[in-house]
């Protein structure tokens, strides 16, 4: 119980993954103009980087590990997701249309989102079993989420103000991206 | 040769990955707390590309449209899978710092941008210039962010203390938000030192 909500607390807010690991930062940035896109691409990694433990941990523990192959872990772990992201998009749009619509665009960026492959790296070295694999996977992504849904937030506000032209786009983002994680800073002395 | 020369320099100042492009930003804020991480990650993606970029510019015109996804991924990861293992091999203390990120660079989307946007459509030698100047650029980019997070933020430069005795360092610029606002700052330095864009 005790190591479930170390992950818990520990992946959605202390080790945030956009605020303090800097994984997933591209999207991060790119997809972060609205709310509405920056819920639907939290959304979309949050399914993928759930299966996607998932299917790292078995793969690992059960190809690499069992047949003495770890050294290709980067190019069987990059392999899987990718093979992943492309069945997830597929089931998706067969069986809930209206699902595909509001992730449609955001699925293929996924591929190239480090935070996916980022947390199946992050289950191995951190030894998790599967059940807590899985739980830092959903546990990461919903912390992805909250941190683009606020940063969307901010810059949906940003856009409306008076920047000056040098701080106009991705310089003044970041910026407030960096206001931001000194607030999650805070939350470092939780575990 | 110049345009050779041309292409080297396209990666260095006109379309820098970090400063222009905006690219693989999560090694630029991840490690970039020390001068000697922003090299050696700097060094590690420059490898990849100039190889990955040759490599895939040899096979362009073998690779079917279709799949070329996946090519690229597998022809990135080996050429990480190198790099992760000669810096484990000879390089440990980088290997500790720079932690999971040295696998992470598969996803660095400089490369797989350039290994679209050039490799795929272009002969290799011009490729593997490109390869070379895009990761120099890059390597230039993070060094500097890195030697600022480390000289303001620690006091030192490539563990090198520079800063006088009763400078304070501030512990802001090595924390994570720290590597936001330096890189925040840095492109908006850069969107007015620059030439500008054509």
């Amino acid at each position: 119980m005790n190591a479930v909500l170390t992950i818990l607390i520990g992946s959605i807010f202390v080790n945030n993954f956009a605020m303090s690991r800097f994984y997933g930062i591209c999207p991060f940035l790119g997809v972060s103009k609205k709310l509405e896109t920056a819920f639907g691409m939290g959304m979309a990694v949050t399914f993928v980087m759930a299966i996607a433990s998932l299917v790292a941990y078995l793969v690992n523990q059960y190809l690499l590990i069992a047949f003495n192959l770890e050294y290709l872990q980067v190019i069987a772990f990059i392999l899987v997701i990718a093979v992943l992201v492309q069945i997830v998009e597929m089931i998706i749009r067969k069986i809930s249309p209206g699902l595909y619509q509001a992730l449609g665009v955001y699925l293929p960026l996924i591929t190239t989102n480090c935070a996916v492959l980022g947390v199946a790296q992050l289950n191995v070295t951190e030894g998790y079993n599967l059940v807590l694999s899985v739980l830092n996977g959903v546990a990461s992504a919903l912390g992805y989420t909250l941190a683009i849904c606020l940063f969307a937030g901010i810059r949906e506000r940003l856009s409306l103000g008076n920047l000056p032209k040098w701080m106009e786009g991705f310089p003044g983002a970041m910026i407030a991206a960096g206001l931001m994680a000194v607030a999650f800073n805070g939350f470092s002395g939780l575990i | 040769m110049k345009k050779y020369f041309k292409i080297f320099m396209n990666g260095i100042i006109d379309e820098n990955p970090t400063f222009r492009m905006v690219l693989g930003m999560c090694p630029t804020l991840a490690i970039t707390t020390a001068a000697s991480n922003g090299i050696g990650m700097g060094l590690a993606v420059t490898f990849v590309l100039i190889f990955s970029n040759l490599v895939i510019s040899l096979m362009r015109k073998a690779i079917p449209d279709q799949i070329r996804i996946p090519a690229f991924i597998v022809v990135i990861a080996t050429f990480v899978t190198i790099v992760q293992l000669i810096i484990k091999a000879f390089f440990p203390a980088l290997d500790e710092s720079l932690g999971v990120f040295i696998p992470l660079i598969v996803v660095n989307c400089i490369i797989f941008g350039r290994a679209e946007a050039f490799a795929f459509k272009n002969p290799p030698a011009d490729a593997a210039v490109d390869g070379l100047g895009m990761g120099i650029g890059f390597t230039l980019a993070i060094t500097l962010i890195s030697a600022i997070r480390e000289v303001f933020g620690v006091g030192t430069l490539f563990g090198v203390q520079v800063m006088p005795a009763g400078f304070p360092p501030m512990g802001i610029l090595i924390k994570p938000a720290g590597g936001f606002i330096v890189l925040g700052l840095t492109l908006a330095a850069m969107n007015c030192l620059l030439p500008k864009k054509a």
